[in-house]
């Protein structure tokens, strides 16, 4: 843990000072903007998987292969088609914020809770549904925007193709306070997610409030989702990467272990990833890739090991 | 004591339990028998607060379990059922140790560490206690997850077919541990396959059939060879060994 903060602190420093040019407190502002979205981005993303996974029983699931990023895009696209393009710039960037955010957790919660609920234990059928839903999510976001006027198919264009390399960095207040916030709900009711983990029954006869505390963990989710999409754009693969290092590295399933170290590796991957691929290496936005594609393998090696669970 | 008051139960439109009125006794080791798709199950999980009731009321000690706070009711009893998938990989200390959680909700002290040695030693388990649960047996895993029943230290043990993947020497072995809580002042209800571990190590036995109680008494009036022969629907003998009741129903 301590040698996982440390190379974070050295990644983040690596990012800010390398190679700053003469004109540096400008560089050194974009960068720091940039740089406090990833580490946002990665702790989110990291503590969405973990207690998605948990909450699913099953470590092969994150939230965007189940289409919690596609019903975000889905919303956005839809939040811009029913307001008009006036309408959807008159409003500020917190406002609109917190209403997506408030949408996101009454959608996913209606979706996924009943879907946990009733096909929890049955794996393939979990996955499939998720598949099919993000599918549907995105055809119907792609629908609804070749309805839309090109004008207003620029706004939604803006809003949902955000990268690693153009952090939307106007939303970066809102976004740490939600995301800070979540994070601090998810460690607090760290001990309970290790009960949780245990499977229904156990976690009722040990007098857990196991329904509660699942729509809890899945509202936390929907927050955080919402907060990595909006601030880089949709990443499929990424959390999986995260959470499996996280578990191999925890060495148990403790959440109040575990949360912590998923986030410093998640932040550790994202930092030094975009460091060397843009200082060392004179890339610019190949992270995204790069680790779409090293998470595909992890995901396809997964279930080829057949470690579903 | 626990009343169960006129409780049905249907999934979708089948019924499998019709109107249960029962009243099981404090301070006894209480076996639910019956034939597969009795309702022996879905009793206890309702009884255990594992599914919400749909109709009539059950009260453990006197506490109406639709209304009792969940956290106080896990002192009160605690519930094992049939399968249990776990989410996540633990040692067999770490998963007794959960059986404490509902005394510490997360801190345990070293009260709460010398009762789960003691639930690892009486389930035979401490020179197993730190493998993964996984790189064990059915029966060991079994024994691991009674284990963590008997930590919860609650007033009542409900367990759905313990015995099911134990050998001979492991499932005599948990009777008599049951046996032994009873004698110690606790009170246990538990389905049981194997109808001669109900009988003999049983005080009251609860028969079902069809989602109704068709017999209910002490052993000696259950196990006989009308009673068990019109609940499971096949001709049987009964002999007694040591004046208690053994029933041959293997050939």
């Amino acid at each position: 843990m301590i040698a996982l903060s440390l190379a974070l602190t050295g990644a983040c420093a690596a990012y800010l000072f390398w190679g700053l040019g003469p004109k540096w407190q400008f560089v050194l502002s974009l960068r720091a903007g940039k740089l406090a979205g990833m580490l946002l981005v990665g702790a989110a993303v990291a503590v969405a998987t973990v207690l998605f996974q948990t909450v699913s029983r099953n470590r092969i699931l994150t939230p965007q292969i189940m289409g919690f990023d596609a019903l975000y895009i889905l919303m956005q696209t839809a939040l811009v088609a029913s307001l008009g393009l006036s309408g959807f710039a008159s409003l500020t960037a917190p406002v609109k914020f917190a209403v997506e955010v408030a949408i996101m957790i009454a959608a996913s919660l209606a979706l996924f809770s009943t879907l946990l609920g009733r096909a929890g234990q049955d794996v393939a059928r979990l996955i499939l549904t998720g598949v099919i839903l993000g599918v549907l999510f995105r055809s119907a976001a792609g629908f609804l925007a070749r309805l839309l006027d090109p004008n207003a198919f620029a706004v939604v264009q803006y809003a949902s193709f955000a990268s690693f390399a153009r952090v939307n960095t106007d939303l970066l207040p809102i976004a740490a306070l939600l995301t800070c916030a979540a994070i601090c709900a998810a460690l607090w009711v760290a001990p309970r997610l290790d009960v949780l983990a245990l499977g229904r029954p156990i976690a009722v006869s040990l007098g857990l409030a196991h329904d509660r505390l699942m729509l809890l963990a899945l509202s936390l989710v929907a927050v955080l989702v919402s907060v990595a999409t909006a601030l880089v754009g949709p990443i499929a693969f990424f959390g999986l990467i995260v959470a499996g290092l996280a578990h191999e590295a925890a060495g148990s399933g403790r959440h109040a272990r575990l949360l912590p170290m998923a986030m410093l590796i998640a932040g550790i991957m994202l930092v030094g990833g975009q460091t060397l691929f843009e200082r060392a290496l004179g890339l610019q936005s190949t992270l995204a890739v790069v680790i779409e594609f090293v998470g595909g393998l992890f995901f396809l090696w997964l279930l080829l090991r057949g470690r579903i669970r | 004591m626990i009343e169960v008051q006129g409780v049905s139960h249907q999934i979708g439109k089948m019924p499998i339990l019709s109107d249960i009125t029962l009243r099981l006794p404090m301070g006894k080791l209480t076996a639910l028998i019956g034939p597969n798709g009795a309702g022996k199950s879905t009793l206890l999980s309702l009884t255990g607060r594992l599914m919400p009731l749909q109709a009539g009321q059950i009260r453990v000690d006197g506490s109406d379990i639709g209304t009792t706070d969940t956290r106080a009711l896990a002192k009160q009893m605690a519930i094992l059922s049939q399968s249990n998938p776990l989410g996540s990989r633990l040692r067999v200390r770490e998963l007794v140790s959960f059986g404490r959680w509902p005394h510490h909700q997360g801190r345990p002290g070293p009260r709460d560490a010398a009762e789960v040695e003691q639930a690892l030693h009486d389930m035979d388990l401490t020179p197993l206690a730190d493998r993964f649960l996984d790189a064990l047996s059915g029966g060991q895993r079994q024994r691991a997850f009674i284990a963590m029943t008997l930590a919860q230290g609650a007033e009542w043990l409900l367990l759905d077919e313990p015995l099911a993947a134990l050998d001979m020497a492991h499932a005599r072995g948990v009777m008599a541990r049951l046996a032994g809580l009873r004698d110690a002042g606790r009170s246990i209800v538990v389905v049981l396959h194997d109808i001669n571990h109900a009988a003999v190590w049983a005080d009251h036995i609860v028969a079902m059939k069809a989602g109704r109680i068709a017999a209910e008494g002490p052993p000696s009036q259950v196990c006989t060879a009308e009673v068990l022969g019109t609940i499971y629907d096949m001709e049987l003998r009964v002999m007694q060994v040591e004046g208690k009741p053994l029933v041959l129903h293997h050939l």
